[in-house]
């Protein structure tokens, strides 16, 4: 296999990685909703865990996408 | 050959060379790129050769060269002199920046210590509520005394992240050396105030309560790894959003230019959509930080929870 065709498929293999993301994201907020929506009078005071959540399951994926980045710009 | 995409579409803090790298400026819109001049002009050609290589790969035949706005500009270039970690480079001077802009906010908004705030003095007072209420949660009482740390990370993360928002402005969080920088004094100061805390006591860390005699062994080990992936984590975490933004918005920015008047007000549509998520993700992290940021401190002040 050419060298640069290895490169390409490499990097789009990592950015798989943010299928976990989009997955883990859906799960925190569909929770939340849920969780929301059986007693709606605590659900402000878990706001800021929500949010908390959200950035570490959406940079979880980020990180594949710069394994991605580093093989399409780096080598 | 590369010189000539760079300098295409994808050129956009074109503005700057000028200023940063006259002679490399010139040489690469000039027709040459491997007959570089001679002298103190070189650098300037070579590190556009090198950045405009490192870049070309990603633009396909749109012309889009993401990576082109992280590009490090040496504005006072001690290379010379062997001192290129004091050359003074556009990261520098938005850091500069940055502290300036929140020194300045902080000053002008509590000049007059109202018992009543005026609205600008909310906005100092809500932030500042806004991180020690978030610190008290989860150090407690007495982890209120790292809270001007806390609060000068979250604050400067924050000026930095929103900053690289503006157009043309350049994302100093965007780069891991910061991001880990930043990280790395954090650990080191969990570190030390474990130690300092709790003595050698301060290595039952690494041993969780309550675990099989035989796991133990392999749950210290993964205990240790986990802990001194840190700072590791804490920094890719903050670089990657930074730098995926950047990129994405950069993308879609040059497909509305690709499409052209008739279809490209579809991207530009979304684009709106993820300058408004870009600016959350900004202060999500920012606010993400700090808070794991106390939640390590949290470790190192209460062991026997």
């Amino acid at each position: 296999m050419e060298a640069e065709a290895a490169k390409l498929i490499g990097a789009g293999v990592a950015a798989t990685a943010l299928i976990g993301a989009g997955v883990g994201i859906g799960i925190i907020f569909g929770n939340y909703l849920a969780g929301a929506l059986r007693n709606p009078s605590a659900a402000p005071g878990q706001f800021p865990n929500l949010l908390l959540g959200f950035a570490l399951a959406e940079a979880t994926g980020l990180f594949g996408l710069i394994i991605a980045f580093i093989i399409l710009f780096v080598f | 050959m590369r010189l000539a995409q760079a300098g295409g579409t994808g050129h956009q803090n074109d503005t700057a060379p000028g200023t940063a790298a006259p002679a490399g400026g010139n040489a690469a819109h000039g027709a040459a790129p491997g007959v570089a001049p001679q002298g103190a002009e070189t650098h300037g050609a070579v590190q556009q050769a090198v950045d405009a290589h490192g870049a070309g790969h990603g633009g396909g035949g749109l012309g889009i060269d993401p990576m082109h706005q992280f590009e490090i500009r040496r504005f006072v270039d001690l290379r010379d002199h062997g001192l290129d970690f004091l050359s003074f480079t556009n990261s520098s001077l938005f850091m500069l920046i940055a502290v300036g802009l929140i020194t300045a906010f902080f000053i002008y908004a509590m000049r007059a210590e109202a018992l009543v705030p005026t609205r600008i003095q909310s906005t100092a007072e809500l932030a500042y509520e806004f991180i020690a209420k978030m610190v008290r949660d989860n150090t407690g009482h007495e982890g209120m005394q790292f809270f001007p740390f806390v609060f000068t990370l979250f604050v400067f993360i924050l000026f930095l992240n929103t900053m690289g928002m503006v157009p043309y402005a350049f994302t100093v969080t965007s780069h891991i050396i910061i991001t880990f920088a930043l990280a790395i004094v954090v650990f080191l100061l969990v570190t030390i105030v474990g130690f300092i805390r709790n003595g050698p006591g301060f290595l039952k860390l690494f041993v969780p309560s309550g675990v099989p005699l035989a796991l133990l062994p392999v749950i210290a080990v993964l205990e240790l790894i986990s802990y001194l992936i840190r700072p590791i984590s804490l920094s890719v975490r903050l670089f990657a959003n930074m730098l995926a933004g950047h990129v994405m918005l950069k993308v879609f920015g040059g497909f509305v230019v690709a499409l052209g008047v008739l279809a490209g007000w579809a991207p530009l549509a979304f684009m709106v959509a993820l300058t408004g998520l870009e600016i959350l993700i900004a202060f999500l992290q920012a606010f993400v930080f700090a808070v794991l940021t106390c939640i390590y401190l949290n470790d190192a002040l209460h062991m026997h929870h």
